[in-house]
């Protein structure tokens, strides 16, 4: 879907960006993962033409970028900013109805779309006529998603997008961002340092230091095949936790005991990520969960015996 | 209390007047703030756009910004001549620096990502900066051409200067008449309308954002509408302009009485000293007021129209003289009048081109004089005593100042100790009277008017005849001052209406009465 070949972006004689390649399948959450000054954002800049670059090429749908107008371009492509970068001076609905008025939709049918995309971000209808000002950091934000998905891109840029959100806010809206079925069609390119955030939202990271990137793969790749001591300590600090949350329980299946008795727990599936699975035993009451898998077999475990598994699990890896 | 009283009235007197000038200021202000907002606005936004032109065009309106109002006025005077058109030009210079600096303040102050997204979203240039970037940079560049609106109405004051209009007229004639009310009648108006202007664009700064969007497109409709007031006024023209010096325009023995003795109508516009005569030179001024014996008469070629019914009073020159100095000096009134008779108003003119436009120095015109009727004599360097001689301060008075000193050091023993450039009458009159100096040349009509001031019935009754008028003075300052007047010189440096020569003859004219028959013919 999206293809970047031999990407650079001189500033003078710094190499922000220094000759990257990474390829973007349909419907993937690409997260351009690092720190402050990695060049992930010139990265992604790029894509839209907000920053033009030295060398390389970027092609979406197979056309090069380069030859369409920078405008009609952006148009079809999603943008979310940090700070969420909404008109001050208008209205939360002409916010979000910028670039259909640009598209020249009818009236009628920006009206239907605006009101729609409210609902599903859980913003209330009040919140349509009132300025950006007056809404909480978290409603802005979600007006900015809004905004960018108002036209049905295919794709979607993500600048640091819930950055400026206090902790508890985020989560929440990263669970929304998940369960978003409008997301689920979107090609998607975030930008983050935040680890946490890169794992719980993306299937595929470019972790990125000094203009280069360092690993391209699926979070476990990551997890447990670093490329090098710098993906290894880059990720080192959270480990178990991201670990927990990487891990399916599909992936320890093999070391969970059958289901000894009926359980009248709701049973999980096997899909869940460990860290679901464990945070089960918060709400229940009982010993052990239910695990299914697909319609053929259920499997049922306690809090050691999930510990238990994991860590066969990883004692395998480290044999791999 | 009283003065209240009477300002109120001479509001009233002149409600007509004030009335006109008051719209020709609005008039005034507004057409200037039209065009530098037409020039500032796009100028600011340019120089957001290249960046490395900000410094100089900021650092030019900037300096313009610096140079003193009235010096910018005469700037523009050799450009564009009098009236309206360099009034503007420079009202708009003015108004230019704060409209420029707050656009681009404005605009370049626009949050960064706010212009990311709009670039993002897929809006092109003009779309930025017509949905984004001037929107939310308005209330600044409101706040720039507020700044303007209130330099402008106070910088159109200085418009009367070059015969543009507005309250100025009031104000500086006020101040040439020493007339309190008619200061205040310009003063106050024009304060009001600063305060008024600045209180209006206030409210339309502190509107929010959305109604702003009417607001800024009704702005250009109030400008335009305010500038058209200009044009009120000056509706009316006629076949010849005139202009007046605003003291002339308030003057029994000026534009009072040409108005009430000889009924003359015409155009007429108030116009600084300074550039009266070059202004009539090209034709721009038909008829000016100014003084018979001015050097500039003879450098633009200029005429003097007959005073036919003798409207302004005799200005004859003649030194007045301590008594007790003609004591202590037994040989000064003698050597005094051997000048009297020889100066005419022509012979006059022509000195007073030589230092007034050649710019000569008084010392060389008047030796150069004295030696051509043969009165020069080399000084004696005598010691018996030094005559202090004083002048007020402009050519014509120096000239004078400078040959009775060389006629006193060549035909007496005497010393000489000269006090020139006193100022003006007051300054001169009372050296004299304290004893400061034991002379100096002085005009009948002064003398008359502006220091013994007797009932108008008096005036009248003097001012027709040149001879009526010296006899008059001489006799009151004698017996009030003890101060004599000697024979006059010759000249008489009067107020006189004067028209270039060229036209003159071509029309026909060689009076007051002769012009204004012209005006009335068809």
């Amino acid at each position: 879907m999206i293809k970047v070949e031999h990407l650079s972006k001189h500033f003078g004689k710094i190499k922000a960006v220094d000759d990257i390649s990474f390829e973007v399948k349909e419907h993937e959450n690409l997260i351009l993962l690092g720190t402050s000054g990695c060049g992930k954002t010139t990265t992604l800049k790029m894509i839209n033409r907000l920053i033009e670059p030295t060398h390389g090429k970027i092609f979406i749908d197979d056309k090069n970028i380069q030859e369409q107008p920078p405008e009609i371009l952006r148009r079809g492509i999603g943008y979310v900013l940090q700070n969420n970068g909404l008109f001050p001076h208008y209205t939360v609905a002409e916010n979000i109805a910028v670039v259909p008025q640009l598209l020249k939709w009818d009236k009628k049918r920006i009206e239907r779309r605006v009101s729609e995309l409210l609902e599903k971000l859980h913003l209330s209808p009040d919140c349509l006529h009132v300025y950006p000002a007056e809404l909480s950091g978290g409603q802005q934000q979600r007006v900015g998603l809004a905004r960018a998905l108002v036209a049905d891109p295919a794709v979607l840029l993500m600048d640091e997008p819930f950055g400026a959100l206090d902790n508890v806010t985020r989560s929440k809206i990263h669970a929304e961002f998940n369960a978003l079925d409008e997301l689920k069609r979107k090609t998607i390119i975030m930008v983050t340092h935040d680890v946490q955030e890169a794992f719980e939202l993306g299937n595929h990271i470019c972790l990125m230091d000094k203009g280069k990137i360092i690993q391209d793969g699926t979070p476990a790749e990551l997890l447990f095949n670093p490329a090098n001591d710098f993906v290894c300590d880059f990720l080192n600090e959270q480990r178990l936790q991201l670990e927990f949350k990487t891990i399916k329980l599909n992936d320890i299946w093999q070391w969970l005991p059958l289901l000894q008795k009926e359980n009248k727990a709701k049973s999980l599936s096997a899909d869940t990520d460990l860290w679901s699975g464990l945070e089960q035993f918060k709400f229940t009451l009982s010993e052990t969960i239910a695990i299914h898998h697909g319609n053929s077999e259920t499997k049922s475990a306690s809090f050691e015996q999930l510990m238990a598994a994991f860590y066969h699990y990883k004692k395998q890896q480290a044999h791999e | 209390m009283n003065e209240q009283q009477t300002l109120f009235d001479f509001m009233r007197q002149q409600s007509d007047k004030l009335a006109a000038q008051t719209l020709q200021h609005i008039g005034l202000t507004f057409i200037s703030l039209f065009l530098a907002v037409l020039i500032g606005l796009p100028l600011g936004i340019l120089i957001t756009r290249q960046r490395k032109l900000s410094g100089p065009v900021l650092g030019v309106a900037g300096v313009l910004q610096t140079i003193p109002s009235i010096a910018l006025l005469g700037f523009m005077i050799p450009v564009l001549g009098i009236g309206a058109k360099p009034a503007i030009v420079a009202l708009l210079l003015y108004a230019l620096l704060p409209i420029i600096r707050n656009t681009f303040t404005g605009i370049t102050g626009v949050d960064p990502a706010v212009k990311e997204a709009a670039v993002a979203m897929g809006m092109s240039r003009w779309q930025v900066l017509f949905k984004v970037e001037l929107p939310l940079a308005m209330p600044v560049i409101f706040a720039g051409i507020r700044t303007a609106t209130v330099i402008t109405v106070g910088v159109a004051t200085l418009a009367s200067y070059i015969a543009a209009g507005g309250l100025g007229e009031f104000i500086f004639g006020g101040i040439s008449l020493n007339n309190t009310n008619m200061i205040l009648a310009g003063a106050i108006p024009a304060a009001l309308l600063a305060i008024l202007f600045d209180f209006l664009l206030s409210r339309l700064q502190k509107l929010n954002i959305q109604k702003l969007k009417t607001t800024t497109a009704t702005l250009p409709l109030f400008l335009l509408l305010f500038s058209s007031f200009y044009f009120i006024p000056s509706a009316y023209g006629g076949k010849l302009t005139a202009g007046f010096t605003p003291e002339f325009m308030g003057r029994q023995d000026g534009n009072l009485g040409l108005q009430s003795k000889y009924k003359l109508k015409i155009h007429t516009i108030v116009i600084s000293d300074a550039v009266m005569y070059k202004a009539a030179y090209e034709n721009q001024l038909d008829v000016i007021s100014g003084y018979s014996t001015d050097g500039r008469l003879e450098a633009y070629n200029l005429v003097v129209l007959k005073d036919d019914k003798g409207i302004f009073p005799p200005y004859y020159a003649a030194p007045v003289v301590r008594d007790d100095a003609l004591k202590k000096f037994p040989e000064l009134e003698s050597t005094l009048n051997v000048l009297s008779g020889k100066i005419n108003d022509s012979v006059m003119t022509a000195l007073n081109y030589r230092t007034d436009y050649l710019h000569q120095s008084p010392e060389k015109v008047a030796k150069d004089f004295l030696i051509k009727i043969s009165l020069w004599k080399p000084a004696r360097n005598g010691n018996m005593g030094i005559v202090r001689i004083g002048s007020k301060i402009f050519g014509e008075q120096y000239i004078l100042a400078s040959m009775y000193s060389m006629l006193i050091k060549g035909y007496t023993d005497y010393d000489v100790a000269t006090k020139t450039g006193l100022g003006g009458t007051k300054i001169c009159f009372d050296a004299l009277t304290n004893n400061q100096i034991d002379f100096y040349p002085e005009y009948t009509g002064t003398g008359l008017l502006a220091i013994l001031k007797p009932s108008s019935k008096t005036i009248d009754s003097l001012t027709l005849s040149k001879d009526k008028t010296y006899n008059y003075v001489q006799r009151e300052f004698k017996k009030i001052y003890n101060i004599k007047w000697l024979k006059p010189i010759g000249f008489n440096n009067a107020y006189a209406l004067m028209m270039r020569k060229k036209q003159a003859n071509d029309l026909n004219i060689k009076t007051i009465s002769n012009l204004k028959r012209y005006l009335e013919s068809k």
